[in-house]
């Protein structure tokens, strides 16, 4: 999470290894599958990598799951780069993924999508707001569609039956709690 | 057994061997089935859909690419669906594509462009925006155009799983998926395949950009010298250039693949030519000389020396022709210091020096040891046979000698050359695996043959295949296989260009040239041996290049190189084959066996042939083997070899740098760039486009 608005920068990519609790996770991954087969744990070790390295997957990230399933990178980078659950870029401290698929596109998720870009201050889908808290992106259908329009955040918290007003809202207090360093 | 299945193809039965699939069943019933992403060579991908054929009882009409062929299937492809889905699948290929025909270097031999001509509609009503892809960095040979890539893949399988390296993906999906290698150059010596395997104009030859229309070009069928494997080429030339190289299908050999060398060394061709016979002079300066002049002095020069004191080594793209005609000049004389090694080495056996499995019959093998070879670098298709031998499973490969990557797994018994004793005895765990296989294979490099104990290390491999069962007398099989690097080396040993009796061979002739005891020296294109060796001796050098012989030499003869004569090679399997004139040599260049011919009537004993059919009906007198076009050698089974001890000096490789291993090669241009390329790329140098991708 970024220390304070005013400092905030680009991600710069670092090295990457599994910490000694992913590694744990991703050999766990890796069992699940045949020896011969285990790059068929792919997926997961990228969720995984992703988790680690703060919502988004870096080439180093990238290429250490390669890495450690044995597989040529580009391999790696095909599945990446094809599912849009992973993020190439670095993220806001806070992702917010606005749902756009049939039932909340004709609840207005354009809407939606456009006053959280605007509270925002963004103007592109996945561009990180000055102060470095929030990016906005598009996503398919979330499963809440009987809550439409809606939200997620980071991955995991659910916003639904959403207004423009809420949900600039939302935007706001989140740029407000990564200010308090929350 | 193969069991077949039966099927009805537009109402006409065809049977098809069980595994088929309804596209091939098709083009066995004659029928013709439009594709792109489809390669009879590749996986199966079912991208492209512009395979689509009716079949019976099937609600929508099916990719006959991917459709296993089934007894009593109903197909048919000249039904009012099939031209409209035909049509359909046109039409969605070319939304994004440039429609870019006339700039693009393969219009004329465009499958899009000829599918689009058979069976698109002939109008679009697409009016949107068409999207742009940026272009790639491939490596130097490959000049991309990403906007007119049709995403069928064939570069990513042709890659991954032909030349075996995973460099090349697709990342992005829908309208942004993309063929990217992320900006590493391609690391394979078969990259110029890729241009193709590519149906459309997004992969192009960049040697070959903007260079000509394919109907513009004259078509010689030929084979490629450059090294021991000869692939069969099909040599396209204008006027007095060949501009490029392109394969032919040779099952046995190539399939219908080239490498790199042999398609793209050729703009070396063009650079640094004897294009007239230069002389020495006083000052120690070449000056041009007339044939007339230069033949007369090599006349007085050659009766005035000694037989004993004559010699002549042949380098490695002397044809049959003009080592059969030097030879007959030389030994007419009583000159028997020749060799066509330029590196020496110990006498053997032919069955001792070819390639006896043959190539395709890698493919048979199940268990392979690679001894003093990287094949990669010094047949870079027997290379792809292992690889794809290896991709089929059950497989042992070890290798002996210098590590290297050669694409697929590969155990690595060290370099020591005390390992082969261990191995011929039998102690050595993997002369067991051998022994245990139903068709070994022990493949060994050049480098082995022309060793100061090459002897005593043939000895211990004739020992070890005559124990494991690898070959034998008597046996059907026999797995010993030597890779030769130099396509003139087999063609040479069989007309016995070689030391005669009491003759030296190219390390004693130089060495004796070193002492001063030699008067002549003809090198025929021989270029890489130590010239410095050379001494004061009086040097003839009859080639086509002016490299490191040309510049020793004291008398040039300038002579055509292999696609400006006819010419007959035989390969590492002892497989006989001829290489087609396309182009006409320059200057005053000449065919070699024209230069000994004409040097004969200045000595006085003319040759008794006047062209080039006189002479071939003389040397298939003389060695009857080589008039049989296109079949391998199957020489009987003997020992070989002089026992002795192995030295210490490891194993190691015949080619240092694969992309320049003979003049043309090194003269190249295109091949610098590629050899700079790889070195680059080995040493982790990122280029600047990687840098960018990243
Ligand atoms: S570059 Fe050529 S071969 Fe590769 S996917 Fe595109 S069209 Fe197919
Ligand atoms: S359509 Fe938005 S959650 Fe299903
Ligand atoms: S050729 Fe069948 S789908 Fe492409």
């Amino acid at each position: 999470m970024s220390e304070s608005a005013s400092t905030w920068s680009p991600v710069v990519e670092k090295d990457f290894a599994f910490t000694d609790e992913m590694r744990a996770r991703a050999d766990a991954a890796v069992k699940r599958y045949p020896p011969e087969r285990k790059q068929s744990a792919v997926l997961w070790l990228l969720w995984l990598a992703q988790e680690q390295n703060g919502g988004w997957l870096s080439t180093a990230a990238i290429h250490h799951v390669a890495g450690f399933l044995g597989m040529a990178p580009i391999r790696v980078h095909e599945v990446a780069r094809f599912y849009t659950m992973f993020r190439l870029k670095s993220k806001g401290a806070y992702c917010v993924q606005v749902c756009r698929t049939t039932s909340c596109w004709i609840r207005g998720a354009d809407k939606i999508t456009r006053a959280c870009l605007d509270a925002a201050g963004t103007t592109e889908l996945g561009e990180v707001s000055a102060d470095g808290a929030v990016s906005v992106e598009e996503v398919e259908c979330l499963g809440a569609c009987c809550d439409a329009p809606m939200l997620q955040i980071n991955d995991k918290e659910y916003r639904e039956r959403l207004t423009p007003e809420r949900a600039a809202e939302i935007v706001r207090e989140l740029r407000q709690h990564a200010k308090d360093g929350k | 057994m193969t069991t077949t299945v039966k099927l009805t193809v537009n109402g006409g039965e065809v049977e098809v061997p069980q595994g088929s699939t309804v596209l091939q069943a098709c083009e066995a019933a004659g029928v013709e089935i439009p594709r792109f992403c489809y390669h009879e060579r590749l996986s199966i991908a079912g991208l492209c859909r512009m395979c689509l054929v009716e079949m019976e009882r099937a609600p929508k009409p099916i990719a006959s690419c991917a459709m296993p062929a089934g007894d009593g299937m109903v197909i048919r492809t000249d039904t009012a669906a099939v031209k409209a889905a035909r049509e359909g699948v046109m039409e969605i290929q070319l939304i994004n594509h440039p429609l870019d025909c006339p700039i693009c270097d393969q219009g004329g031999e465009c499958d899009l462009q000829d599918q689009s001509l058979g069976y698109g509609r002939g109008y679009s009503r697409f009016t949107d925006e068409k999207r742009a892809v940026a272009e790639q960095y491939m490596g130097p040979l490959i000049q991309t155009f990403m906007n007119r890539c049709i995403h069928c893949t064939r570069c990513v399988r042709f890659a991954a799983e032909i030349a075996g390296v995973e460099d090349l993906g697709v990342i992005g999906r829908g309208e942004n998926a993309r063929i990217t290698t992320l900006g590493r150059p391609l690391d394979s010596e078969l990259s110029g395949c890729l241009v193709d395997v590519c149906p459309v104009g997004a992969l192009t030859s960049a040697p070959y950009s903007f260079a000509a229309r394919p109907w513009e070009l004259s078509h010689t069928e030929s084979i490629d010298v450059t090294d021991g494997v000869a692939s069969n080429i099909r040599i396209d030339s204008r006027a007095r250039e060949v501009l490029r190289v392109l394969p032919r299908v040779h099952e046995d050999i190539n399939e219908e693949w080239i490498h790199d060398k042999a398609r793209h060394s050729i703009d070396g061709l063009r650079l640094q030519r004897l294009d007239r016979p230069y002389l020495r002079g006083a000052n120690g300066r070449l000056e041009e000389v007339s044939w007339n002049d230069a033949l007369r002095t090599l006349a007085e020069k050659l009766t005035a020396a000694a037989p004993s004191r004559v010699g002549a080594i042949a380098g490695d793209l002397a044809d049959c022709e003009s080592l059969y005609a030097l030879r007959a000049l030389l030994r007419g004389r009583g000159v028997t210091n020749l060799d066509c090694r330029q590196e020496g080495g110990a006498r053997l056996p032919l069955v001792a020096q070819v390639f006896n499995a043959g190539i395709a019959g890698i493919e048979d093998a199940d268990a392979v040891l690679l001894v003093g070879t990287n094949p990669r670098d010094e047949g870079a298709l027997v290379n792809a046979r292992l690889r794809k031998r290896f991709l089929r499973g059950d497989f042992r490969i070890a290798s002996l000698g210098a590590e290297a990557d050669l694409t697929y797994a590969v155990e690595h018994l060290g370099d020591s050359p005390q390992t082969l004793e261990s191995l011929a005895d039998g102690s050595h765990s993997f002369a067991e695996v051998l022994r245990g296989a139903e068709r070994a294979m022990v493949m060994v490099g050049a480098s082995v043959l022309a060793r100061t104990d090459g002897a005593a290390l043939m000895h211990l491999l004739c020992r070890l295949c005559e124990t494991t069962g690898v070959a034998g007398k008597g046996q059907d099989w026999n797995g010993f296989c030597v890779l030769q690097k130099s396509a003139s080396r087999v063609g040479g040993l069989m007309l016995d260009f070689l030391p005669g009796d009491g003759g030296m061979n190219s390390v004693e002739m130089l060495a004796a040239s070193e002492r001063g005891e030699m008067d002549l020296i003809w090198l025929l294109g021989a270029d890489e041996i130590p010239m410095e060796k050379l001494g004061e001796t009086f040097v003839v050098y009859q080639g086509h290049h002016g490299e490191a012989g040309a510049a020793r030499a004291d008398l040039v003869l300038p002579s055509a190189a292999w696609p400006e004569k006819d010419g007959i090679y035989v390969n590492t399997e002892g497989r006989v084959q001829l290489a087609r004139r396309a182009i006409f040599p320059p200057g005053e260049a000449r065919e070699d066996w024209k230069i000994a011919r004409a040097l004969s009537d200045k000595t006085g004993e003319t040759l008794p042939f006047n062209s080039l059919r006189e002479l071939r009906a003389r040397m298939f007198a003389d060695v009857p083997a080589l008039s049989e076009l296109d079949s391998p050698l199957r020489e009987k089974w003997r020992p070989f070899g002089e026992a002795g001890t192995a030295g210490d000096l490891p194993l190691g490789h015949s080619v240092s740098d694969f992309y320049r291993t003979d003049v043309i090669s090194r003269l190249s241009r295109t091949m610098r760039e590629c050899s700079e390329a790889r070195r680059r790329a080995r040493a982790g140098v990122e280029t600047a486009t990687e840098a960018a991708a990243a």
